[in-house]
Formats: C-alpha cells, structure tokens, sequence
C-alpha cells in the first residue's frame, strides 16, 4: 500500500487510466505539430526553405574552387 | 560556409567516412554471400557436411549481423558522418572518438560471427550476441552519440537538417533499445554465459519491443536520413515538402515504438497489447507513406533521369520497395492475416522486401553517390552500375516471389483439415513442398550477391582512380 498523501499515484498504475490519457497526450501533441507545421503561411516559407540546406555546401565548394 | 582556400576534403573529416565506406562493401560481399550459403542449406541439407560450425542455426545470426550490422551498420556511420559535416558545414567533432566507433564497429563484426559459430548466442533475434560484445556496442555507441551530437553542436548552419533528426534519433533508438534488450546476469565473469533479467512472456515482450524498433530505427529512420539528403543531391533538387518531412519525422518516431507486440499474436501475450500492437502497425502507413511519396515526388518534373542514370534508379526503386514493404508489413499485422503468415516463409520474404528493396537499394544508390566524391573522382563505370541495378532487382524479386509463394502455401498446408477433423499433411510434406521455392529463393540471392560483386569492383576501380588522379590525401595536383 502506498503511505497515506500517495495514493493518487495508485491510479495510474491501472492500464485503464493510463490508456485513455496516453492517447490523449499523444494525439493533442500529434496536433500541435500539424499546427505548428501547416498552422502559419510565413512560419511554413521558413521551413520550406531549410529543403535547400543539401545544395549550400555546393555554393562554398564553387566560392573555393573560384 | 567554406573557408576560403580550403578543400572540402580537408574541411571535413573524409578519412573516417572513406573507411566506414570501404568496410560497407566488405561487409555486404561476406554477409550476402554466407545469405547465399545458408540459402542452399535449405534447399540442399548436405552442405552442412555435418559440420556443426557451419549449420544453419549457427550460420543464420552470422548472415543477419553481418548484412544488417556490418553491411547497414557501416553504411549509416559512414553516411551519417558525411551527411551531418555536410549539412552543418563542419567538420566531425572528436576524431579519435569517430576512430574509436570505427575499431570498436570492426571488432564486433569479426567476433560476433566467430562467437556464433562457436555456439555463443543470447537466442534473441538480432541481439545474439552475449554479454562481452554487447557491452562493446555499449561503449562504440556512446562514442558515436557525442561524436554526432558534438558536430550537431558546433554547427555552423542554425538549421539543423531533417535527414540529422532521422541519425539522431536512430542513434538514440538504438542506445535505448541495445541496452534494456541485452539486461542480463552472466553466469561469472570469466564465462560468455549470460541469462536475461526477464522471463517469460515478459522476455518475449522485450525482444519484439528491441525487433521491431530494431526494423524502425536501425533499417527505416536511419535510412530515411540518407533518403533525404541523397535523393535530392542525386536528383539536383530539393525534397519535395520540408514541412512533410517534419511529419514524417514525428509520427514515425511515436508509433514505431508501439508495434513491436504483433510479432507476438497468438501467444500468451495479453491480448489488448496484441490488438494495441496492431492498431499502432496500421496508423503507421501513413507516416511510411507520407515519408515515401514525399521522397519520390522530389523527383516530379524530372522523370527523365530515371532513363540515364542508375543511380536515381536505385534511390526510386528504393523508395517503392518501402512503400511497398510498410504496406505490407500492417497487413501482416492484422491478426488474421498473422494466423496464417506467422512462423511461414511470408515473414522472411517481407523482411527481405525491406532489407534487400529498401535498405540495401537506399545504400547502393547513396554509396554510388558519395564514393566518388570522397575520392574527389567519377564512377569508374556508368554501366557496370546500371548491370548492378538489374542483377539486383531481378535477385529481390525472385528471392521475395519464392517466399510470398512458399509462406502462403506452408500456412495453407498447416491449417488443412481432412473430412475427420485430422490435419490433411504432416510437417514434412511441407518442407519437401518447399524445395523448388528454396532453390528460387538461393538464385535470387545469386542475383543479388553478383550485383553486390559487381558494386565492389566498380568501387574498387573508382577509388583507384581517385587515387591516381589526386593522390591518396584525395588532393587534386596544382594545377589539376
């Protein structure tokens, strides 16, 4: 028995509780990203323009061979 | 950003990747070809010549450690130190530690086999390996987080690229997952003999819990880095949607840890985490699929380089065989369908689908890619890649036919019943059944393994000629 002030913690040592909270968690996380990702036109041109990382070592190689 | 008059070979640290690149060819001619071996086995028992050594129980762990640690393993050292330098336009933090990761890397691939073959093994599917090994991979992983990690840190792009996420997480993953698998007491200290912390269906419950994740971030979010940093280099243009490849990143980060319980349907397992395991394999079509069709469309407008260069063919043929194999990989998921595929040759032809389709398609077309340029060089033939890529794809898909064919008639064979409720064939009837699909399956894997034969002499031949060309610092002469 967990000492006296503790046993809330007894409820989340029942799969049934957790569950249904996990999924929670999860999916409101899950949608936050697709906020944050889809949510905001400027913040999306800033994160479509990190696909061009790859291609900047190209440019210093060209600068270095010029 | 380059530093004025500086090469990009002594900007970054080349040698590390030019060795774990070198030794990803070793690696796959020695693991495809013991494939091939054991392959035969199957269909000709003889060549065991009763030689306990070479069996197939002991074989078999060899195989898959040497192809998926020694082949995959080097692979993704070897692209993840090149990638993460080049993304984050620095060079490699802790050179001795990234020799470290190399040596300590090669020494578990030369023991691990030899300790298989001498009838050490924990019994854990790609966890075989006991104790003293697995507290070598302990160390070489550690070394390998702060080397990866500590180039992260000194970046000098703000960004940090997806393809890094998908290394570093594989890297986290991986640590996570070695470690609680491989809790064990050793029988004493002087002995290879350990026992596991758990027991019972819990013991299985982690096992499948370190599989799959096993599948999910050693063979797919490892790779998918290299998938999106080789993909747009070969096609000359960015990914098709960044944004999607943050999606991907996430959702296939939280539902792989969740589905490693479908290798455990019908057994002793609670049957919720059974039903738990299956929903999660299905929500994960979408991140695969996203992931996939994100990648493949990078390509969209430029279809035309599949006709001229094999290398693209590789990367595209790569990314269809993921699709194909994460569709196929719920399905087997689904409980009824695993009545009958489990324990049958689907599961093996699956596995395959991934591990030769994807996997090691993914790393042909992105080592094609890179040796060249750590050579500072061109391939040495075109053509010789483009035999490679059909050798290769002729052998996947003789080798995953064979098994869809011999899987579903086995699980067909063990369930029939005849009109008295008896069952209509005993084992061996099955096994002999068998037999034309193992030898379909071992000239698949010829294929395979003489495209892999192919790859090392043309590698060969280009770093040979990289050499000559600029030396073995990989300088270009002045003037050159």
């Amino acid at each position: 028995m967990p000492a006296r002030g503790m046993a809330w913690l007894e409820w989340f040592a029942h799969p049934e509780n957790t569950k249904p909270i996990g999924l929670l968690i999860f999916f409101i996380l899950f949608c936050l990203i697709l906020v944050y990702v889809y949510g905001n036109r400027q913040r999306g041109e800033r994160l479509e323009s990190h696909k061009d990382i790859p291609f900047l070592d190209e440019e210093a190689e060209e600068k270095t061979a010029r | 950003m380059a530093a004025a008059g500086i090469t990009t070979s002594e900007q970054y640290d080349y040698e590390i990747v030019k060795k774990f690149a070198i030794m990803t060819l070793v690696w796959g001619m020695i693991g495809m070809g013991v494939g091939v071996y054991i392959a035969s086995e199957l269909a000709w028992p003889i060549l065991n010549w009763d030689i306990p050594y070479i069996t197939f129980g002991r074989l078999r762990p060899v195989h898959t450690t040497l192809v998926i640690f020694g082949f995959g393993g080097s692979a993704l050292f070897a692209t993840s130190y090149y990638v993460v330098q080049r993304t984050c336009q620095t060079r490699l933090y802790g050179n001795a530690l990234a020799n470290l990761t190399f040596w300590g890397w090669q020494a578990v691939m030369v023991l691990a086999p030899i300790s298989y073959m001498l009838g050490h093994t924990q019994s854990r599917e790609y966890a075989e390996m006991e104790w003293p090994l697995d507290l070598l991979v302990e160390v070489v992983w550690v070394a390998y987080l702060i080397v990866f990690v500590g180039t992260i840190m000194r970046r000098k792009q703000p960004h940090i690229y997806v393809a890094n996420w998908f290394y570093l997480a594989f890297i986290l993953a991986t640590a996570l997952l070695h470690t609680f698998n491989n809790l064990a007491i050793p029988v004493s200290l002087f002995h290879m003999k350990s026992y596991s912390l758990f027991s019972g269906v819990q013991d299985a419950m982690v096992q499948w819990w370190y599989g799959h994740n096993a599948v999910g971030f050693f063979l797919t979010a490892a790779f998918l880095g290299m998938m999106y940093y080789f993909v747009p280099k070969q096609a000359g243009r960015p990914i098709y949607s960044y944004r999607l490849s943050v999606v991907h990143f996430w959702a296939l980060s939280f539902l792989y840890m969740w589905v490693g319980a479908h290798h455990l349907h019908w057994t002793a397992l609670p049957d919720w985490t059974s039903t738990l395991a299956a929903t999660f394999s299905i929500m994960l079509l979408l991140p695969s699929w996203g992931g996939m069709i994100n990648g493949i469309m990078t390509l969209s407008g430029a279809w035309d380089k599949l006709r001229t260069d094999p290398v693209m063919r590789f990367l595209i043929v790569a990314m269809s065989f993921y699709g194909m194999s994460t569709f196929e990989g719920p399905m087997l998921a689904l409980k009824d369908v695993n009545a009958l595929s489990h324990y049958t040759d689907w599961t093996i032809g699956h596995v395959h689908s991934g591990a030769l389709g994807w996997v090691a398609m993914i790393t042909f077309g992105s080592m094609y890619h890179m040796i060249p340029k750590l050579w500072n060089t061109k391939l040495y033939s075109v053509k010789l890649a483009s035999v490679h890529f059909w050798l290769a794809t002729i052998g996947v898909l003789l080798y995953i036919t064979a098994m869809w064919i011999s899987g579903i008639t086995q699980g067909l064979m063990w369930r029939a019943f005849d009109d008295f409720g008896n069952l209509q064939y005993s084992f061996v009837e099955s096994v002999a059944a068998m037999h034309p699909l193992y030898v379909m399956r071992m000239i698949g894997g010829v294929f395979f393994l003489s495209g892999m034969l192919t790859m090392v002499y043309n590698c060969y031949m280009t770093i040979r000629q990289g050499v000559r060309e600029t030396g073995p610092a990989g300088v270009a002469p002045a003037g050159a």
